[in-house]
């Protein structure tokens, strides 16, 4: 990859903080958008912009078939059968609700089971613990080893006859530990149990396909692919999407609705995708991430992998130098991502973040809505994070060791 | 006469066990901000030119040359707004 050329794509990345070059290590947290991205939104709104579907004039049209092939792209881009299994949604989190509750509220009654881990985001834990108290069905949370994987022999122990499905990070945002999911995908079916896969750190990361996992579902958020926010994909198997109910009605998600002559009303839902995409969708986001999609497969998705893999190795490894800071997670690169969390001893992850942004370097403090890993798992009250993505460079890492060795002097 | 929200443009409670509270200046008025802190606070350490660990009544906190301020065991939103106005105002 010609980084160089990648950074000018990036106009945020000209700019200064507090007098500083601007070091974005905050990409589990959203990603910065390139110049392509950007042109083709505002491409969209001056030539384009109507509402999709259903209309007869030039700019629905062609809004449609903006819109339409960006999905088309997406389709292509994670392996799945047909642009009917790509649905858009805002984003993971309501990726993961739209299952918790069309397929969990259908298919979860009492005594079933539902499995996650300990290492999730809480949007893959808070949908199924607010459904469960709903239907009355129990879940059951998968131990992590302290280095943050996922103990395989724990999540066996767990996985049952009950167990209706198994929703799980593909990557974790707090250590950046990649799951073996296609190892614990088969354990699911084996089991008869389906398997969502939070896709969220791992589909702007990694290249992935849903085929090849053999995936039931799939959560991931457009703006941490260097796409706009507000704009997100569940991939979910055509049958399965097929027997599901709704999550949201209005308009676009049915194809007629009459009253008959007793004076009920009739609805006939439309087709997939569609009948999970009710009311006006985002249509300028989706065209967004369209061209994010099209911006990494430009670079090639191995690339962006072995790049990130590259840095975060550097990375760690400079980060050896500093004596008072301990990482979490595997030191192995071959289990994880470009995610490092770290805490310098005797401070607070918000001070640590707020020294580096003095100093330019924007990294994350808290528990990174992973509250239980933080303190079931890691014992920590918080943590520092700094994450990468295609545009950092080892200079920034660099700069950001230089940085942290001030603050071991505090 | 001034107001605390001359001087503040936001305080976020941040996400962690710890409990810390952040307070964000506004970006044209932190430097003023910064001068009434340190006339009232007493200045424990300064780091780097950056970062001044300060006292105030029995709260200690990090104050930021970027116009951001942590404090530790607050109360709640009512005592952090007296200690502020009493130190900014």
């Amino acid at each position: 990859m010609d980084l160089q050329a990648i950074r000018k794509d990036f106009p945020i990345l000209k700019r200064t903080i507090n007098n500083n070059p601007l070091i974005y290590f905050d990409n589990a947290a959203t990603t910065q958008k390139p110049r392509q991205v950007i042109d083709a939104e505002v491409d969209f709104y001056e030539k384009h912009n109507g509402n999709v579907h259903r209309a007869v004039h030039t700019l629905s049209l062609e809004s449609t078939d903006l819109y339409e092939k960006s999905r088309e792209r997406i389709t292509r881009f994670i392996n799945a059968k047909e642009p009917a299994e790509v649905i858009f949604v805002r984003g993971t989190t309501e990726a993961i609700n739209l299952v918790a509750y069309s397929w969990g509220l259908g298919n979860l009654n009492k005594g079933d089971e539902v499995l996650v881990s300990l290492l999730e985001h809480h949007s893959n834990i808070v949908p199924w613990e607010i459904t469960s108290k709903l239907k009355g069905f129990t879940i059951k949370y998968a131990n992590v080893l302290p280095d943050g994987t996922l103990d395989y022999k724990d999540f066996k122990g767990k996985i049952s006859k009950k167990t209706k499905i198994v929703c799980l990070s593909h990557v974790s945002n707090v250590t950046g530990v990649i799951n073996d999911v296609k190892r614990i995908t088969k354990a699911a079916h084996d089991n008869g149990s389906l398997m969502l896969l939070d896709g969220a750190q791992s589909v702007p990361h990694l290249p992935v396909d849903v085929q090849d996992l053999d995936a039931d579902f799939l959560a991931f958020s457009g703006h941490k692919m260097l796409g706009p926010t507000g704009i997100g994909v569940l991939y979910g198997k055509k049958q399965l999407l097929q027997g599901m109910s709704p999550f949201e009605g209005g308009g676009e998600m049915i194809k007629e609705v009459t009253f008959s002559q007793g004076g009920g009303c009739d609805v006939s839902l439309n087709d997939l995708p569609w009948k999970f995409e009710a009311g006006t969708p985002n249509i300028c986001g989706a065209i967004g991430l369209g061209e994010a999609v099209k911006y990494l497969e430009g670079l090639g998705m191995e690339s962006v992998a072995s790049h990130e893999k590259v840095l975060t190795k550097y990375a760690l490894k400079r980060l050896e130098e500093c004596g008072k800071i301990t990482v979490y997670g595997p030191s192995n690169v071959s289990k994880k991502s470009g995610i490092i969390s770290f805490n310098v001893k005797k401070l607070s992850s918000h001070d640590v973040a707020l020294i580096c942004d003095n100093y330019g370097i924007m990294i994350r403090s808290g528990y990174h809505c992973a509250q239980p890993l933080h303190q079931q798992v890691l014992k920590l009250n918080s943590s520092a994070r700094a994450s990468f993505y295609i545009y950092n460079t080892s200079e920034e890492v660099d700069r950001f060791v230089e940085v942290l060795k001030e603050i071991e002097q505090l | 006469m001034p107001t605390l929200e001359d001087y503040v443009a936001r305080v976020e409670g941040t996400c962690g066990a710890e409990k810390d509270v952040i307070v964000f200046f506004k970006y044209e008025k932190k430097d003023e901000a910064i001068t009434n802190i340190l006339k009232k606070a007493k200045v424990n350490n300064k780091i780097a030119g950056i970062i001044f660990e300060l006292t105030f009544e029995n709260y200690s906190f990090r104050l930021y040359t970027s116009g951001k301020a942590i404090f530790r065991g607050v109360k709640n939103r009512e005592e952090l707004n007296r200690v502020l106005s009493a130190m900014l105002l």
